[in-house]
């Protein structure tokens, strides 16, 4: 036992922090493993030096890309094993059978699941995209502002370990992905899961506002000459549009996340049902944020998509102007239909309707953008590459999900299916296959850009199609079940209800779905074991059309040692067609210095948030102190961030090459 | 410095700039949110107090004065350091700092007396929207005053730097926004906070 005076120096941090059940044991057990391993391993082959300089301390945009996929997919497939254990115990825990898992595991594993998903994986592998490819297709060497981009990753690394922290000491929320109040209020979520939970977004999403501006002050700074914004690619198009959303939503959820903490640790009141407080302020709060979360999700994978299918087509893109348009109609209407979360709310019929209205309008850009890539096809010599299989899971599966969606924009219907499976089926349609499918789809098509190699074709396709059929079964049934009156977050049900049947249908589905995963995690071992048979000599593997693939693969630290110069949309498609040799010449080129300080930073801020998540202030003074002093050694320091790698070097570099 | 890198320099100055407003843009929007929840609370008092009982108007406007003023002699500092006039503009930032002070301590001295007399923010959903809004606004002052002292011994010690009077114009920036989001707060909250609800 602890004595008083080590127990007040850690807030509410006690022994009974180590969970007791076994689930989460084995899982905290898994990931310590893991994480000794990995450790291990890195010392035995005496990597740690390589790994500090090349990766952890670098402020260049494609390593950081690289982290940033790395640590979503590590979270994807935490998620997905989530969502196993969610499905085995609907499909076991009918009548008498009361599964595999607790109520109140359950309740915490779907809170995780939700929130894992979106903060870690989709933003994960969605930062690490635009990460990767963004400033080749602009004609630039970098972000506008490198260190602050290392930041970001670092935050959004950082909320990651303290969500993961809360499977070994304590708890995670049991509140749902949003997590509501009043049961998110410390009067009925009295223990520290939904500190976890407001902290490790908070970090993230500090971090993922950061790239917001940084990517959006390099979009419009940083184009290369002569690329007018209507000459960009749809991809930075997208971006621009998903990154201004990021701008004005993320504040939201900073104040929203904020305000709830104030109300559990400072007894505030913001969202109590008692004292004044008003819970339905912060529904209203979460989803102004919320909504756009969707379409910061999606508008990028749409611009994956506007890249991939007229690369598949060898055609130039259909409609550009009407995507360019579509994308900032989607991106002002987002911000117009936060209340369709909560019909039920009971704001009169008046508000209703103009919130059933607005949503519906929303389905308009993005027919448009779904029409003019089948139009982009129409006439195209298409090549059925894995990503153009993704690309028609997308179409099809989202579609689908697109006509629910409108269903569900009839307030009067959606009295009827709120909260029900029939939702829960719809958004994972539109998360998975319009955000999901995207990015697995960038994924593969970029692959060679970065690492110099090809992804194995036919497991690719194989992956795509158990991804497709598997999520058909998976959530098929779940459409029924919803209009059968299932409603969402059931942990056991009555067995007169005959839904087993298709729980179990359900469960088919998501086993075929990881039988995916399984080819998706061959088709890398295997890519990377015969790379030497699918290397990338020329740079551009898929006779593509936009600036990215006119550097080698991989690009050299400075992607391009002359800047090029862009006279037309599909700029890289036009120099090949006129593909003429002159003299270059080669110049200084300034690139971003490594720094430490990105990681301290990130440090620092996952102290404050443990501290703030089990009340140990001095840590928390600790954390904030470590914040302001370590930006005042970079604010003061001279301005020498830069490193040159002079001329001759470059002349060196790209005869090598 | 060879001619092209000189050229990025100047880039960098520009974006910095963009990205700087971009920035406060989203600062905007926290403020606007937590407007919006001020506005929402207004009517939560739970039986407590209301604005007309708690705020003495001569007292916010003396802290009013005390900001506004220190936007200006912020202006003039900018002004001194764009002419390199090293000792005016330590001596401006100086006053600009010496007022921010004079601001945070009426602030927090309005504070401790909400707090002795009972009217904490554990009172009532109008004090948590009143402490939060106006206490983040503080806390923004804060980090300024923080900064201005960081760029005060940056002068004081290298002189005026390009980057040097680059930092400062950005920092004038934010100081700026600063008396603007009071302006909101001492309409909003305060003018509008005196009227019977």
């Amino acid at each position: 036992m602890m004595t008083p005076l080590i127990a007040g120096w850690l807030g509410k941090l006690n022994w009974q922090a180590i969970p007791t059940n076994n689930i989460t044991r084995g899982g905290a057990v898994m990931m310590i493993l893991a994480g000794v391993i990995a450790f291990g391993a890195i010392t035995y082959f005496k990597k740690w030096r390589w790994l500090w300089t090349e990766w952890l301390t670098t402020t260049n945009h494609k390593r950081i890309g690289v982290m940033y996929i790395i640590v979503a997919i590590l979270m994807l497939l935490r998620g997905l094993s989530d969502a196993m254990l969610l499905r085995a115990q609907q499909a076991t825990s009918s009548g008498a059978s009361h599964g595999i898992i607790s109520s109140y595991q359950f309740q915490q594993i779907f809170s995780a699941h939700g929130t894992i998903m979106i903060f870690f994986a989709a933003m994960g592998l969605m930062f690490g995209l635009i990460n990767l490819v963004l400033p080749q297709q602009l004609g630039a060497r970098d972000v506008a502002f490198p260190f602050l981009n290392a930041i970001s990753f670092w935050l959004f690394t950082a909320g990651m370990l303290l969500i993961n922290v809360s499977l070994m000491i304590g708890e995670f929320s049991a509140a749902g992905w949003l997590a509501y109040p009043p049961l998110s209020e410390i009067k009925y979520s009295p223990g520290v899961g939904v500190d976890y939970w407001i902290w490790s977004l908070q970090i993230a999403g500090i971090g993922s506002l950061f790239s917001g501006i940084n990517f959006m002050t390099t979009i419009f700074k940083l184009r290369a000459k002569g690329m007018s914004l209507m000459k960009m690619p749809m991809f930075a198009w997208s971006i621009l549009g998903s990154m201004s959303l990021v701008a004005f939503a993320f504040p939201i959820l900073t104040v929203t996340l904020t305000l709830l903490y104030l109300d559990r640790a400072f007894g505030m009141h913001f969202f109590t049902g008692d004292g004044g407080g008003n819970p339905m302020m912060y529904v209203n709060l979460i989803w102004a944020w919320g909504h756009p979360e969707v379409y910061i999700l999606v508008l990028p994978s749409f611009g994956i998509f506007s890249e991939i299918v007229p690369t598949f087509s060898r055609k130039r893109l259909f409609g550009y102007t009407s995507m360019v348009w579509a994308i900032w109609g989607i991106v002002v209407l987002s911000f117009t239909v936060w209340l369709h979360h909560f019909f039920t709310m009971g704001a009169g019929a008046d508000v209703n309707a103009f919130f059933g209205i607005m949503t519906m309008l929303i389905a308009i850009p993005t027919g448009v953008k779904i029409f003019n890539w089948l139009f982009t096809m129409y006439q195209g010599r298409i090549h059925l590459a894995s990503p153009m299989i993704w690309f028609i899971g997308f179409v099809f599966l989202f579609t689908m999900g697109g006509v629910t969606g409108v269903l569900m924009a009839v307030p009067a219907i959606d009295y009827q299916v709120h909260n029900s499976l029939f939702l829960v089926a719809h958004f994972h349609t539109m998360i998975v296959s319009g955000v999901l499918f995207g990015f697995f789809a960038g994924l593969t098509y970029w692959f060679p850009k970065i690492f110099g190699f090809k992804l194995n074709e036919r497991l690719g396709k194989y992956a795509a199609w158990c991804w497709i059929v598997g999520f058909v079964l998976a959530f098929g049934p779940l459409y029924i079940l919803g209009l059968m009156g299932a409603t969402r977050r059931l942990d056991h049900y009555d067995a007169s209800l005959g839904w087993q049947q298709l729980f179990i249908v359900a469960a088919i589905g998501l086993a075929v779905i990881m039988v995916g995963v399984g080819f998706q995690i061959l088709q890398l071992v295997y890519s990377v074991w015969k790379r030497d048979e699918n290397r990338d000599m020329t740079g551009d593997p898929w006779n593509a059309r936009t600036l990215e693939w006119a550097t080698t693969s991989p690009p050299p630290e400075y992607n391009f040692a002359v800047l090029p110069e862009v006279t037309s949309r599909d700029a890289f498609w036009e120099m090949k067609k006129s593909a003429h040799k002159t003299k270059v010449h080669y110049e200084d080129i300034e690139v971003p210095s490594n720094s430490p300080l990105a990681i301290i930073i990130a440090g620092f801020a996952f102290l404050l948030g443990f501290g703030c998540v089990w009340h140990i202030w001095w840590m928390v003074i600790l954390g904030a102190l470590g914040i302001v002093l370590t930006v005042f050694v970079r604010t003061l320091s001279d301005d020498d961030h830069e490193r040159v790698i002079t001329a001759e070097e470059v002349k060196a570099l790209e005869a090598k090459a | 410095m060879s001619e092209s890198v000189a050229v990025r320099r100047q880039e960098n100055d520009s974006k910095g700039l963009f990205g700087f407003w971009l920035y406060l843009m989203t600062d905007c929007v926290l403020f606007a949110s937590l407007f919006a929840t001020f506005a929402v609370l207004r009517i939560g008092t739970n039986g407590g107090p209301t604005g007309q009982d708690l705020f003495n108007l001569p007292y916010i406007l003396v802290e009013t004065l005390a900001l506004l003023t220190s936007s200006f002699t912020c202006g003039m500092a900018i002004l001194a350091s764009r002419r390199r006039l090293r000792t005016q503009t330590l001596l401006w930032l100086a006053v600009t700092f010496a007022l921010g002070i004079v601001f945070l301590v009426m602030e927090l001295t309005e504070f401790r007396h909400l707090a002795a007399d009972g009217n904490g923010w554990r009172r009532s959903g109008f004090l948590s929207g009143y402490f939060t809004l106006v206490g983040t606004h503080g806390f923004h002052i804060t980090i300024g005053l923080l900064w201005m002292a960081a760029m005060f011994s940056k002068v004081y010690f290298k002189g005026l730097t390009e980057a040097g009077i680059r930092k400062l114009f950005l920092l004038s920036l934010f100081w700026h926004f600063l008396d603007l989001v009071w302006i909101f707060i001492f309409t909003i909250v305060y003018l509008f906070g005196v009227i019977p609800v």
